[in-house]
């Protein structure tokens, strides 16, 4: 669990990164020279508030926007400008789940419609495709017999979540973004998701990039933690690190912003 | 302790569905809200919250309706029901001003036309229709500066502000009229810790310098009630389940949902980094046919053969109540934590 964090080649990696927006009197760097490697099974967080640059972040490592500087590294392959055939195949390797389930969803099509359609590029006998779905779904804890006939307002929000990680699932990737995946839900139902990621990262080995503003939660899941403030890094290390014994101001900060059960009543007393 | 200021006595509140079948989201609940105090209410998506918050801010509309309820505040006896006619009228005159609601997501309702000064001016407008634009901008100018906040946000659009700042502006502007009661509906789900933790300090001060008397804060980020509640409601499947003091709660957890939920709660410490915890198993039942006896029993671990049979009543122990057969055979003791931990 403690392996500093450059052994071994990594996964995916983006290296000296940036982006930037042009805005009305100039420019606003979202990303300002970051440089992050993801090493195969283990859960990355990355950690920060609104507006730190989280989500560009990966918006640039899933290639679905230009870097304006920097390269991004598959699999010790330069990604950062790929197209056509080949930038399918890496999207069938780096697969997402975002913030809101319901907005991945399209609200007439059942469960196992939504799980088909995604693979309709992959020219799958039936046979195939039944089993490939119920396999999915069973990782996240979900029973396929039932799901896949359920409309999205027929799931509960854990749920939803939950298929929207068995469609990425479906075509076995290697690398796993959640952007917010598990923000959206109430804590009970969040830990059944994060511990459905913990699963696939002990039990297929895959290699996640867990996005989140909630330092908790990178707490329970996370091998190691990059922390970022206005688009720059500005801590990163193993968990237990990064978050009991912080170096940077910032990340002190954050930490002690968050509101624990047990001893928060302090507040009130000051 | 001091008085109560508010009293709701059991309030119903049903879903007329397309089936015909009423869903009733809240269920012949009571509580009460101690003056100058801010009361929590959790639970899981679904269980109700925000409907019992809706009934008593009396904004039920169709398909929701308020079937029973009363509700004293402040010498008021007000009938919640919305079935009786003219209900609507006989509601009007307490809307935002003895009972206000921030509702969920209420940042985003800001016109993005208008800068705040005006919707300060509609909101006073809206209930006393000889506010000059004057007095209402003083108004707010007044209790922004009462707040430590910056008054030139009155002049600003909704996009020149973070999202920290949009609640903490449509907080300060849903109490201009002071209302004796305010409902925040999960006000603080969608910021980030810090903008979080800005906004609890200024609903403290606010209930401080007796801007309202009493806050129901609504969420099911359970850290956050401990930071600013003096009392917690833990509602599930449309009931509440266990009330009581926050500490006493966090730390003394009487009912097994209530335990189960608190365990749930990933908070940055050693204890998270090692453990492994389980959720609670299932999911919240169908209100429309709930499950007989206690609704928790299907989902709880310490289920016993009379939780289906018998709907648990509350059992007072000193000011900490709790509806649950496992609590009524376990006199003062606290729901054992290990059942949620692998």
């Amino acid at each position: 669990m403690s392996e500093p964090m450059d052994s071994g080649t990594p996964v995916l990696a983006a290296s000296h990164v940036t982006k930037q927006f042009r805005v009305a009197g100039g420019h606003l760097t979202a990303v300002d020279d970051v440089s992050v490697e993801f090493h195969a099974g283990k859960v990355l967080a990355v950690v920060g508030e609104s507006g730190s640059g989280k989500s560009t972040l990966a918006r640039m490592l899933l290639r679905l926007m230009p870097v304006t500087s920097g390269t991004i590294t598959y699999q010790g392959k330069d990604v950062t400008h790929i197209k056509g055939g080949e930038l399918r195949s890496y999207w069938r390797d780096v697969q997402a789940v975002f913030q809101d389930p319901f907005a991945s969803f399209n609200q007439f099509f059942t469960v196992g419609h939504t799980l088909r359609r995604g693979m309709g590029a992959e020219k799958l006998s039936e046979a195939t495709l039944d089993a490939l779905i119920e396999t999915c779904l069973g990782y996240v804890g979900l029973k396929p017999g039932d799901a896949v006939h359920k409309y999205p307002h027929q799931l509960s929000g854990g749920q939803r979540q939950r298929v929207m990680i068995a469609r990425a699932l479906m075509m076995n990737p290697k690398v796993l973004l959640a952007d917010e995946a598990t923000s959206m839900l109430d804590a009970s139902l969040r830990v059944s998701a994060l511990n459905v990621l913990q699963d696939l990262r002990e039990n297929l080995g895959l290699t996640v990039l867990f996005i989140t503003h909630d330092i908790g939660q990178a707490c329970y899941l996370a091998d190691e933690v990059v922390v970022m403030e206005h688009g720059l890094v500005v801590e990163r290390g193993v968990t237990d690190e990064v978050i009991f014994n912080p170096k940077h101001a910032y990340t002190k900060r954050l930490l002690s912003d968050v509101p624990d059960l047990k001893g928060s009543l302090k507040v009130r007393e000051d | 302790m001091s008085g109560i200021l508010m009293r709701a006595s059991n309030v119903t509140a049903v879903y007329a569905a397309d089936t015909g079948q009423d869903v009733p989201a809240v269920d012949n609940v009571t509580l009460e809200v101690p003056e100058g105090q801010i009361l929590g209410l959790a639970g899981e998506s679904g269980c109700g919250k925000t409907t019992l918050g809706n009934a008593l801010a009396m904004i039920a509309n169709p398909p929701l309706y308020v079937i029973a309820g009363k509700m004293a505040i402040d010498d008021h006896e007000i009938d919640l029901s919305t079935l009786a006619a003219g209900a609507d009228q006989a509601h009007r005159p307490y809307r935002g001003a003895t009972v206000s609601l921030l509702p969920q997501g209420a940042m985003n309702a800001i016109s993005p036309t208008l800068r705040i000064r005006d919707l300060v001016v509609d909101v006073m407008r809206a209930h006393d229709k000889q506010t000059t634009k004057e007095d209402a901008l003083d108004r707010a100018s007044d209790r922004l500066k009462m707040l430590e906040m910056p008054t030139r946000v009155l002049d600003q659009y909704a996009h020149q502000l973070s999202g920290g700042m949009k609640q903490r502006m449509v907080t300060v502007v849903s109490t201009l009229l002071n209302p004796a009661l305010l409902i925040a509906d999960e006000p603080t789900s969608a910021l980030d810790v810090s903008s979080q933790k800005a906004l609890i300090e200024m609903l403290l001060a606010m209930v401080e310098r007796k801007i309202m008397r009493g806050v129901i804060f609504i969420t099911h980020d359970l850290p956050v009630l401990s930071m600013v509640t003096d009392r917690l409601a833990i509602m599930y499947a449309g009931k509440i389940v266990e009330a009581g003091p926050t500490e006493e709660l966090v730390n003394h957890a009487r009912h097994p949902y209530t335990s189960a939920l608190l365990s749930s709660v990933l908070d940055p410490t050693e204890e998270t980094r090692t453990k492994h915890v389980l959720g609670i198993p299932g999911s919240p039942p169908n209100l429309g046919n709930p499950p007989t006896g206690c609704r928790f029993h299907p989902r709880c671990s310490f289920a016993m053969p009379e939780c289906s049979l018998k709907e648990p009543q509350f059992l007072h122990e000193r000011d900490h109540s709790v509806a649950c057969w496992w609590a009524n055979d376990h006199a003062f003791e606290t729901v054992p934590t290990e059942v949620n931990q692998a």
